[in-house]
Formats: structure tokens, sequence, C-alpha cells
């Protein structure tokens, strides 16, 4: 469809594009990054003609792009700049026929059924049908934009290049317009050039991104090789952190404020005096949000989150739907749920155990409610029948230090393997097989790291990370299940 | 819905022709009618017709009038309709070309350009071959063109963005400088003095039926040239760039309405001498009425700037009678403020 060659060129003086070739095939959707000043708009301003190029070739359709007139150009190449200026108040309509001024044909130029079709058409696709007799110059930047992307829609052009077409839109209208062009592309094979700003857009709607640097090609392929932490850090040069998109398969990458990192050791640690109990309850409460993975009742999953809750319920709780009862539980004792990790256990909160670790360079603090009422053999847990009652072994792991991914994993994984090896020491038995039990049917974890500090890349079980958790699991839970089953002898 | 909306368009359209037209008519009766002498419009409409269609015959009317009529009013108040329609339309064009409400010929100093070449010719007493006496408006139609293109050059010079108040400067600066030029020459002028000031001044007064027959083609192709880019004024109006996405051949058609222009402008000063402002206040005050179409602005301006010129005229030879003002005196009276007034309004709309 479109492919450049060799291409160099720039203004008067030394060329902001140097020697850059890029193909761009029919119906996808075509992403150029780089910093400011990398060459994106340069090249785009190639492309559409406005600026000649000082060597190589720009192909497109087969024929050279400087063979083409002006008009037989805009019947293929239609350009949505990112600035429009308007210096007369026309009406929106007038401005988008504007549009159809390389399809109308004859010395009168006179307009046919089709122009009014076409226009009517792509007003109505980009939602400015209900404002056609309105000013232009009246309309708010976003809606200014739609017009300019419908006159251009109106050109019925096989490629459109935009330059930063979501730069005076709010979220709805960025989503909204990538949308539609992604529509375009995939539906009706329209060829879309989009320079981006925003890479974490450009690696949700593109099928390929090229990124510029100073000038040059830096890489041309998928956005997931193309947004690469390393890389990109070393192109834009800041930081930043590439996370997996939520729901599809794409790559994001965010920001890292340089104040983070500027008063980490100042603050205070995690330990008892953050820790409180309270009529059936035991609250942690941190100055600061902690970076969590747990399998809470509210907060679940990875996040951050200032305040821990471990509660008691009854034996009989109504569990039908306990995260919106939990979630109004934080609200009415004061917390925010969006900020809350929140357990529930059928066990008394007093007997928790907890223990505080200090090593030289990171701190743990432990915290195990146990009950074992329903405790399991998980490996023949398929003896059991499946119903939901309240976690009967609660555990908070704190961790004053910095902790990557993994070891947040393998903290769980070694906590885990030291509840197990506590409930075996304290005979404790799945009620259904006889055999040992290795937890109970609702157990629940959380792992909280300040991430200030020491880094702790890993917390297998022979890392001093993994040995303080190790140990720390272990006494609390023998404790706590101690604890419990002298009330139940009381 | 459709249809109704189209045929209230197209009424609308109709209307501000109808209008347009009615005021330039009123207009230029008014302008045969009153004098020292008044012709009652009856008169004047026998007459014209009698002039036109031989077979009528002229019984009952005095051939004191119908020489009037004929000799002195209608050529006087076609050249200022002539003129005031040049001006306006090309006044039109260059606002919609450079995006800049506050161009036109005067003010981007063209006219100071076509002055320069008309006092030139008259000064050196140049005469073209053949061209006899289209020497002046030829020579100011050049000058006028090779203006307006050093104006621009240098304005993108100065910015590449060419703003609004680069460009109005640089036409000030270049009146400035093109005016000293004229001034030097009738300092340094002997016989010629009076002429070359008479015709400075900008008159429309006793240039007889000769000027309208030197104005007459140059104002018909740069007329014609102008309508036949309306559309590429349009989009031209969007930034240049823009109207090479649209599929404008921009450097073709900028070249064919710089050059349009400079002819409107150049045979304008060249029969009438400098008379400013109305290209700047017919097609601002037009657009106003109709919208900024070009493919409407552009014939509804000519219509305006015709009829406001004669109006002009008849109050620059009628308000202090016997005295007659010149014509430049009037409009700039009704122009400068105008001007003022929309660069207040760019001014407030752009901060507010």
């Amino acid at each position: 469809m479109l492919s450049v060659q060799q291409v160099t060129g720039g203004y008067a003086g030394a060329p902001v594009v140097k020697n850059i070739s890029f193909e761009v095939k029919k119906g996808e959707l075509f992403g150029i990054l780089g910093p400011n000043g990398s060459g994106k708009t340069t090249i785009l301003k190639m492309l559409s003609g406005i600026l000649p190029h000082k060597s190589g070739d720009i192909v497109i359709k087969g024929k050279t792009l400087s063979k083409y007139t002006p008009k037989e150009l805009a019947k293929i190449i239609a350009v949505l700049p990112q600035h429009s200026s308007q210096a007369f108040s026309y009406t929106v309509k007038e401005t988008v026929s504007l549009g159809r001024y390389a399809h109308q044909k004859g010395w009168f130029q006179s307009w046919s059924n089709k122009d009014e079709e076409a226009v009517n058409r792509v007003m109505e696709q980009t939602g400015i049908s209900q404002f056609q007799d309105d000013d232009i110059q009246q309309l708010s930047g976003g809606e200014r934009q739609r017009v300019f992307l419908a006159q251009a829609l109106a050109q019925e052009p096989e490629i459109l290049l935009l330059d930063e077409p979501t730069n005076h839109l709010d979220l709805s209208y960025q989503k909204e317009l990538l949308d539609l062009l992604s529509v375009w592309s995939k539906d009706c094979g329209l060829t879309v050039i989009s320079i981006f700003h925003d890479l974490n857009l450009a690696g949700l709607y593109c099928d390929r991104l090229l990124l510029l640097e100073n000038g040059e090609v830096n890489i041309d392929h998928v956005p997931n090789e193309v947004l690469k932490e390393g890389r990109i850090r070393e192109v834009y040069r800041t930081k930043i952190e590439k996370l997996p998109h939520p729901r599809v398969p794409a790559p994001q990458m965010v920001l890292v404020p340089e104040r983070a990192q500027a008063k980490s050791r100042q603050l205070k640690r995690i330990d008892q005096d953050s820790f409180e109990i309270r009529e059936g309850l035991i609250i942690l409460r941190s100055p600061f949000p902690l970076k969590t993975m747990s399998s809470g009742v509210t907060g679940s999953g990875t996040g951050w989150n200032r305040i821990f809750l471990n509660r008691h319920v009854s034996k009989n709780y109504d569990c039908s739907d306990h995260r919106a009862e939990m979630a109004e539980f934080v609200q009415e004792i004061g917390f925010e749920p969006g900020e809350t990790v929140g357990m529930m256990t059928a066990v008394y909160v007093e007997d928790h155990s907890s223990k505080f670790f200090e090593e030289e360079t990171f701190s743990v603090y432990v915290v195990v409610t146990a009950g074992v009422g329903n405790a399991v053999d998980a490996s023949k847990s398929e003896e059991h029948s499946y119903h939901l009652t309240p976690g009967t072994i609660n555990t908070w792991i704190f961790v004053n230090g910095n902790l990557t991914e993994e070891a947040f994993i393998q903290c769980i994984m070694t906590a885990t393997e030291a509840k197990t090896r506590a409930l075996y020491d304290q005979k404790v038995k799945d009620t259904v097989t006889g055999t040992i039990a290795t937890g109970t049917s609702t157990d629940s974890i959380l792992i909280a790291a300040t991430q200030k500090g020491e880094n702790l890349e890993y917390a297998g079980t022979i890392t001093p990370l993994g040995k303080v958790i190790g140990k720390g699991v272990y006494e609390c839970t023998v404790e706590a299940i101690k604890n419990s089953q002298r009330r139940i002898k009381k | 819905m459709q249809k109704q909306y189209i045929r209230t368009y197209l009424n609308n359209k109709f209307l501000a022709y109808i209008t347009a037209a009615a005021f330039l008519l009123c207009a230029a009766l008014l302008g045969i009618s009153i004098g020292t002498v008044s012709v009652s419009p009856i008169t004047i409409i026998k007459v014209i017709a009698a002039e036109l269609l031989p077979f009528i015959s002229l019984e009952n009317t005095d051939t004191m009038h119908s020489n009037i009529i004929m000799n002195i009013r209608l050529p006087r108040v076609l050249l200022a309709g002539l003129v005031g329609a040049s001006l306006a339309i090309a006044g039109a064009a260059f606002q919609g070309l450079l995006r800049n409400p506050l161009a036109d010929p005067y003010t981007i100093g063209v006219s100071s350009g076509a002055s320069l070449g008309a006092v030139l010719t008259l000064f050196l007493g140049l005469s073209i071959p053949f061209a006899g006496m289209f020497t002046l408006p030829l020579f100011s139609i050049l000058f006028s063109f090779l203006t307006i293109f050093a104006v621009l050059l240098f304005a993108r010079n100065i910015e590449r963005s060419m703003k609004v108040e680069t460009i109005i400067l640089t036409g000030i600066i270049f009146s400035s400088f093109l005016g000293a030029l004229i001034s030097l020459m009738i300092a340094l002028t002997g016989e010629e003095l009076r002429q070359i000031i008479g015709w400075l001044l900008g008159s429309v007064s006793m240039r007889g039926w000769a000027y309208i027959k030197i104005i007459i083609p140059f104002f018909g192709i740069g007329a014609i040239l102008l309508l036949v880019n309306s559309k590429e004024l349009n989009a031209m109006s969007f930034g240049e760039e823009k109207a090479q996405h649209i599929g404008v051949d921009v450097q073709k058609r900028k070249m064919m309405i710089l050059i349009a222009g400079s002819i409107l402008t150049g045979a304008a000063v060249a029969v009438s001498g400098t008379i400013g402002f109305v290209g700047l206040v017919i097609p601002h005050l037009t657009r106003l009425l109709w919208g900024p179409d070009h493919r409407h602005l552009l014939p509804l301006s000519i219509l305006m700037g015709a009829g406001f010129l004669i109006i002009a005229d008849l109050v620059s030879r009628t308000i202090i009678a016997p005295t007659e003002l010149p014509i430049g005196v009037i409009t700039a009276i009704i122009g400068a403020p105008a001007f003022a007034f929309i660069l207040m309004k760019r001014r407030t709309e752009r901060s507010g």
C-alpha cells in the first residue's frame, strides 16, 4: 500500500529524518512513536506530500508520490493534522463538504448527490450531524477535531494520516476515536498511519509500531516487541515500567515519578506499633500504602493498600454476598474499601499470634489467626463437598523491604509450606479422611511490602527473606493453633 | 427535512443577492440623481434606456438632463462602482488566502505599490508602444504584483507561520517606504506635479468614459480569475497545508489568486488613485451578513463594494458642496474605525 524507501530529508539545513524505510500494508493500523524532535511529524508531512524529501522514495499504491497530482493524492490520502486553523466562521457542514473537493469534476465542480451522501454519512459516523449548521469557531476542541476528522473521511481516502489524533480529546472521545479507527481499518480496509504520544494507546490499538530516535528508525515491529522497558527507557530517557493490560493482551507502560524514591528511608516501618485489636477485629493501619498480594475478601489480587482487617464472624455467617457485606462493614467502621484488605475468620481474633523479626537490612512482621475446625488434607480434598465458610487460618506477612513480583509469589509458597508443616507438627487431622491436614478449606494469605529500602529479589525457602518468613509463619501458626485449641478446651 | 433545509438555504442566498443588487441599484440611481442639478430617477431610467435601445424616443426629456447623465454622472458612478467592486473582491480574496480578516490591498501595501508604479509612469512620462493608454494601469499592476510578493516574502522571513499581525506590520513598513519614494519623486518633479498630486488624492471625478474603458478589461479578467478559484479560497482559508491535503494545487492556485488580486488593485489604483479600506470593510461586512463561503462572498462583495463606493463618492461631493472632498477621505473615515473594531473583536475572541 505504502512503502518508504531510504528517505532522508527535512527542512532547510540538517536533515530531520535520515535513511528511513518502512512499509505499511492495506488495512493496517500503523503507529509512529518517538520522543519530541525525533522526526515523527516530518515523516507524516513527507507522506502527505507537503514536504519534499531529499533522497529516497515514497511509493503509494505502486506509484511514486511525486507523480501524483494533488487531486489524485487527495483521493488516496487524507490527513488529520494536530492543529487546524480556522480564520472564518464556516458552518460544520461547509467545513466537511470541503473534503469533497478532489471528487468534484468539471469546470463548475457541481455538487452531486454522491457528494451529499458522503458528507452526511461521515457526519453521522463521527457524531457531528446534530450540529452541522453550527459555527466551527464556537465548538469545543474535541468537537472541532471530529469535524476535521469528518472532513478527512469525506475525501473517502484509502490511507488516513493522523498527527496525535487524541491530543485535544478527553478520555471517552480518545477511546471512541481509536475504536472507530480500529473498526474502519479492520472492516473497511482503511489504512491508518498515526503519530502517538501516548505509548499505551499505541500499544492497545496499533498492529505495528515504528519507533523513531533522532530521525532514525529504532525498531519497526509489533507493539510487544517495540514497547520493551529497556528500549523505551533508552529512547525516551525516562523511568518507566511495563505492565500487562488487565483485559487485553497489550503491553502498558507506566511512568515512575522520581519523588517516590527520594524520601524512602525516612518513613516509618511496619511493626506491632501499627497493630490494634478491637472487639472482634484486628486492624493494622499503615501510614502509607503498601504493595499487596492477597486473597482477602476485599482488596484481593495485587494492589496498593493502607488498611488491613481481620474480622471475626460467627460460624453461621451468611456467605451469599460476602464481598458487598464486607465492603459495607469496612465503610461502617470508617475506612475506605478501595484501600483496605479485609479478611474474615470464625476464630476469635484475640487468639491471634504475631511476631516481629528484625534482620540486618530488612524486617518482617507476621500475624496469624488459626482455627482448625474444617481442616483439610489438600491431597485428598476431592472427598470434601464444596461450600464457602469464613477462612480459618489467615496469614499476614508485612515486609519492610522492596520486593519483586517473583518474591511476592515465593513469599506465598514459603508461607504455605511453613503453615502446612505447622499443622503437621500439631497433628491437625482432616476429619473426613482421617489423614493429617495441610490447611483449612478457606485459608487466606496477605503479603504486604513497603517497597522501600533493601531490594529483595527472591523469597524462596533458603533466601534471607524466605528463612524469616518460614520461621515466622511456622511459629505464629503453631502458637495461634494452640491459642484457639486452648479456648475450645475451656 | 433535508429538502426543506436546502430550500431555505438557497432562499437565503437568493435573498442575499437580491438585497445586494438592490443596494447597488439604489446607490447608482442616487449617485446619478443627486448633484447641483437634481435629476429624477424616472428621467435617468428613460435616458439610459434610450441610449441602450435606440427605438425609444426622448420626446419629453431635457437635453441638458441627458447630457448631465450620459457625460458626467453616469461615467462617474460607473467608475466608482467598478473601482469599489475591484477593491472589494480583491480584499475578499486576500483575506481568504492569507486567512486574515484584516488584509486588504491598502493595509498590506499593494495599493502603495500600484501608486508607485503609476507615479513612476507619470514622472518619467513612460509610454509602452502599442499599449497606449494602458501603460499606466499595466505599470500599476506590475508594481502591485511585485509589492505583494515582496511583502509575503519579507513576512515569511520574519516568521514562518505568517501571523496576521506580521503581515499587517510588513504592509505598513512597505507602505511607508513606497510612500517615501513617491514623495521623493514629487519633490523632484517639475511640471507633472499637479497631475501626480491630483491623481494621488484619489478621485473618480471628471475621468470620463476613457477611464472606464481602461478598467473594464482588467476588472473582467481579475474577477473571473477569482470567481473560478472561490472553492480553492474556501480550502485555503483553512491553511495552505490543509488545502493541499484536500487536493488543491496550492502553488498554482495561490499564484492565480495573487495575480488576480494585483490586477484588480493595480487597475483600480491606476484609474482612481489610492482609495483605502474598501477592500477591508466590504468583505468583512458581507461575511458577517451572509457567511464566509467564497462562492457567494466574492460576487456579493462585488455588488456591495460597488454600491458602497458610489455612496462614498456621492457623500464626498455633496457633504460640503460645492467643495469636493477626496473620496479616499470618506472611505478612510468609515474604514479606519471599522479596522480598529475588527482588530479589537479578534483580540477579545482570542483571549476569551
